[in-house]
């Protein structure tokens, strides 16, 4: 598969929100206002590309080479939640406008399942280096763009009449299966 | 004392019931229920974590140093996670197939987490069993009953442990299933509407 068709593939088709069900507690989170959908999708493309590319090196050179395959889940956990921490640390002291943007959503991407998710992916699909990093990017690309468009939808939401029981969650559940729905359109493209 | 226990075990199935009373845990949730065998299991593997890392860290509650606390909550997770993980391979292979890069997920599932932070970290070992486990039944049900509204709507059948429970069509033979139940969009709308009929019943 070439780069082109992976990169399509991952923020289409398989898309991480709406195809594949990860990361939906901060997409539901933080999707009431445009500003903190930004800045979670912002915020999740930036890890997302470390967290991706390095976990592939640890599986493969640590994981792999010393027969501890079965560690995956504990040593990319560790791996995720270290490095977000070491982010944060960096970017608080070199970039702070950057840092500011992010704000509380760094912190929040430990326990969300996109990144893990996409980083076990990226191994059980046997991915290269180059691939992993690519489909990684693709991956983050995707959720941010679901979660930018639904956020556009639920800002509209909000000024129309919902009946007491549908309201919040409820109606944003159904709005996203809407949004899926769309997306679902892009089956069997590639 | 007795009471109070049974009182932290209960309040998972209605009061507190994940995911609805607690909107956590919501990827395994859309991602497995496309049968009610999926979402069972699912929810199966979720409670022994869920209990296995309440009882631990109530354990531990005095020795964790406040400031790491959330690295050891999450490891002591994750080790729980790998054990489930290599017993189900073992032991339920083709759900453990089924199920996939949701089973390793469990350990950035929310409510575990969150469980051992609001409760597990501040309660002695025995109402923290009964919440690991009354939250864990409440979250199989909740997954199992949407896995089933699913299964039934999108398939029109309704399998458990490998053997035609309901078969829809023999009732109504007209039926024609809402193939899109299965899919991706079916579940937020599943799921939508269910959390929607909850709150009602509710008020």
């Amino acid at each position: 598969m070439g780069y082109f068709e992976l990169i399509i593939a991952c923020i289409f088709v398989n898309n991480i929100l709406l195809a594949q069900f990860l990361g939906n507690c901060p997409f539901l989170g933080t999707s009431k206002k445009m500003e903190t959908a930004i800045g979670m999708a912002m915020a999740v493309i930036f890890v997302l590309v470390l967290a991706g590319t390095i976990t592939w090196i640890v599986h493969i050179f640590i994981l792999v080479k010393y027969d501890l395959v079965y560690l995956r889940t504990i040593a990319f956990i560790v791996v995720i939640a270290s490095l977000v921490q070491f982010v944060e640390m960096f970017l608080k002291k070199s970039i702070p406008a950057l840092y500011a943007g992010l704000g509380i959503f760094l912190p929040l991407i430990t326990t969300n399942c996109a990144v893990l998710g996409v980083c076990v992916l990226n191994i059980d699909k046997e991915f290269t280096f180059m691939q992993s990093l690519v489909a990684s990017f693709a991956y983050a690309a995707g959720f941010g763009l679901a979660l930018i468009l639904f956020a556009g939808v639920r800002e509209k939401i909000l000024l129309a009449r919902v009946p007491k029981p549908l309201q919040d969650t409820s109606i944003g559940l159904v709005t996203a299966g809407m949004i899926a729905l769309a997306f679902y359109a892009f089956k069997g493209m590639v | 004392m007795a009471k109070s226990i049974v009182q932290e075990f209960t309040k998972g199935l209605w009061q507190e019931i994940p995911p609805f009373r607690l909107v956590l845990g919501l990827c395994p949730t859309l991602g497995v229920t496309t049968s009610v065998e999926n979402g069972l299991g699912m929810g199966l593997a979720t409670t022994f974590v869920l209990a296995g890392s309440n009882i631990l860290i109530s354990l531990l509650r005095n020795i964790i140093p406040a400031k790491v606390r959330i690295a050891c909550f999450i490891i002591i997770i994750a080790t729980f996670v790998i054990i489930v993980e290599h017993l189900m391979q073992a032991y339920t292979y083709q759900l453990f197939q089924t199920l996939g890069v949701f089973i390793p997920l469990i350990v950035v599932n929310c409510i575990v987490l969150g469980r051992a932070e609001a409760f597990a970290s501040k309660n002695g070992i025995l109402p923290s069993t009964a919440d690991g486990l009354g939250i864990g039944v409440g979250y199989t049900l909740s997954l199992g009953a949407l896995g089933a509204v699913r299964e039934i709507l999108g398939n029109g059948t309704l399998t458990i442990w490998g053997d035609l429970g309901f078969n829809l069509a023999s009732v109504f033979p007209s039926f024609q299933p809402f193939t899109f139940m299965v899919q991706a969009p079916g579940a937020f709308i599943g799921l939508g509407l269910m959390l929607c009929a909850i709150n009602a019943i509710g008020d």
